[in-house]
């Protein structure tokens, strides 16, 4: 099997290493330019299942804004990212909502929830209590 | 005219005025009152709606609506502290008096004891750059389109091209492609990104948005809405190079090309600004130049993380109570800091060398292993590399220090090891 090469940057710390992977058949032979162990760890991670924290909105209806801020509640496959914006797309939600209220259980079987980053509606206009 | 009192006023509801306000409650102060012209609080943040926020501080990571959430929920709990939103402050003096108007109250007045200044920053414009070309519509900044994609509703445009590599830049590149806009380059002028690596990584790698470093937008086209950009490579000195020129078709241009603390009120109070910082100079109680006016977060200096701005709000406010209350006692000594080699900008610029001081620093040019050096080596930090992208933070012990009372002027400097 051809072997390929991969360029990934450490993001870890502010050293920002760029290392180069050698990879065959799917499994990486080597990892090169990495200044200490953690690039490694990083490297691997990003190459076998790379995770991202989804941020985005969902319609919202009964508010002064029509979007409601949201995220999923942890990282997910980065290969799902636009899957989710685009089933997110179709979610409308009615004011109030808390923050870290779970508007999608289990978003399209990532295991994460989308939650709200945002209080909104009667909660979430400034006034004095 | 309507006259009101409060012991500290402060100037904007971000995070610099918030963690300003509830500091300066615990403090102690009498009344605060916080002003913003915006519908509600939290300033930039609520549409700042991606991840990575208050890491330092919390040791979480939020985003922009849930980290001005923590301060928010906070502030309705205190009694003391008042705001007033959709409120523009006309003028501020050297009394302390400030000059504000809302549609509720017409114009008022309020003395303050005490004031903390927290506008924020403004981003550049396509005029501040001299692009040549056509003035079509379809060239926003990018923070002007992070308030429609985030808050309103709306998509600026379908193939866009991203001046600039600053954060919001970035975070906007991969924003858009979410929303189904084609991001076909971000350019950058210097040969190195604006923004963090993080982002560069998250935002562009991720959606395989090419990044063109030492590249600039050289003309733009379009009658009506803007039809495309001509981008070129340029030469050390910053300089187009004939021949390297190319047309990307699209629809928008985004500027990401810096912030701009909002001084207009600061300069109507005579207070003194540090050119390179554009905000105003501060000493380690950030206390301008005019006595009891207090500045923090990126009217003083355009920070990296809302971490550093809600640390200076505390110190701010924690000040301008004491101010308030008379229990602030002036510095027994002052000494100027001068910006030594590989020193772009420095804060705060002044310091009495008591108690600690947390320093925030920006470098000219990004060089590896090297050390920050202040005075002739009285305090040294060593640091694997430095960026002018990201801001260096130093916190200086001087009370472990004893300085000749001679010593006026100490120097801050970028040492190579």
């Amino acid at each position: 099997m051809a072997e390929k090469t991969y360029n990934i940057t450490c993001i870890v710390c502010p050293l920002s290493c760029e290392m180069r992977l050698m990879v065959k058949d799917g499994k990486i032979e080597s990892i090169k330019g990495n200044r200490c162990r953690r690039g490694i760890d990083y490297a691997r991670q990003e190459f076998y299942n790379p995770q991202r924290v989804l941020t985005t909105t969902v319609k919202l209806k009964g508010d002064r804004l029509p979007l409601l801020p949201v995220r999923t509640n942890k990282p997910i496959p980065r290969r799902m990212l636009k899957e989710c914006v685009r089933y997110l797309s179709k979610i409308e939600v009615k004011a109030p909502v808390r923050l870290g209220e779970v508007i999608v259980s289990n978003i399209l079987n990532s295991g994460a929830n989308v939650i709200s980053t945002k209080e909104v509606g009667s909660t979430g206009v400034y006034r004095k209590t | 005219m309507r006259k009101i009192k409060a012991d500290v006023a402060i100037i904007g509801a971000g995070p610099a005025g918030l963690a300003a306000a509830l500091s300066a409650e615990r403090e102690g102060a009498g009344e605060v009152l916080v002003l913003d012209r915006g519908e509600e609080l939290g300033g930039i943040l609520p549409q700042c709606i991606h991840n990575g926020f208050g890491l330092h501080r919390f040791k979480e990571d939020l985003t922009g609506p849930e980290y001005a959430q923590r301060f928010i929920d906070e502030v309705k709990t205190k009694r003391k502290i008042d705001v007033k939103l959709k409120t523009i402050v006309l003028e501020i003096n050297q009394n302390k008096e400030v000059l504000a108007t809302n549609s509720e109250e017409g114009i008022f007045k309020i003395r303050a004891n005490s004031l903390v200044l927290a506008m924020g920053c403004r981003e550049k414009t396509r005029e501040m750059l001299h692009i040549p070309g056509s003035r079509p519509a379809g060239i926003f900044t990018a923070g002007l389109a992070q308030q429609w994609v985030n808050l309103e509703g709306y998509l600026p445009g379908r193939e866009v091209v991203i001046l600039g590599s600053g954060d919001v830049g970035l975070i906007m590149a991969r924003r858009l492609t979410l929303e189904g806009a084609e991001v076909k380059a971000v350019v950058e002028i210097m040969p190195y990104p604006g923004g963090l690596t993080r982002n560069v990584v998250q935002c562009l790698q991720d959606f395989d948005i090419p990044l063109l470093l030492e590249h600039t937008v050289t003309f733009i086209h379009g009658k009506d809405r803007l039809e495309a950009v001509s981008v070129a490579k340029v030469n050390s000195k910053k300089e187009p190079i004939p021949g390297t020129e190319k047309i990307i078709p699209c629809d928008t241009l985004l500027l990401s090309v810096g912030l701009i603390p909002e001084n207009e009120l600061s300069s109507l109070a005579g207070i003194e600004i540090d050119p390179s910082t554009g905000g105003p100079v501060v000493d380690e109680r950030m206390q301008t130049s005019v006595e009891g006016i207090f500045a923090c977060g990126n009217v003083v200096q355009i920070n990296d993380l809302v971490d550093y701005v809600s640390q200076q709000g505390e110190v701010a406010g924690k000040n301008a109570a004491l101010y308030a209350l008379g229990k602030l006692e002036q510095p027994k000594r002052v000494i100027n800091l001068k910006k030594g080699r590989n020193i772009r900008s420095l804060v705060p610029q002044i310091i009495s060398a008591q108690g600690k001081v947390s320093f925030f620093i920006r470098v000219k040019n990004p060089e590896q292993k090297v050390e920050l050096v202040l005075g002739e080596s009285i305090f040294q930090q060593k640091n694997p590399i430095v960026k002018p992208n990201q801001m260096i933070t130093w916190e200086v012990p001087f009370e472990d220090l004893r300085l000749n009372d001679d010593v006026k002027e100490l120097e801050v400097s970028i040492r190579k090891l």
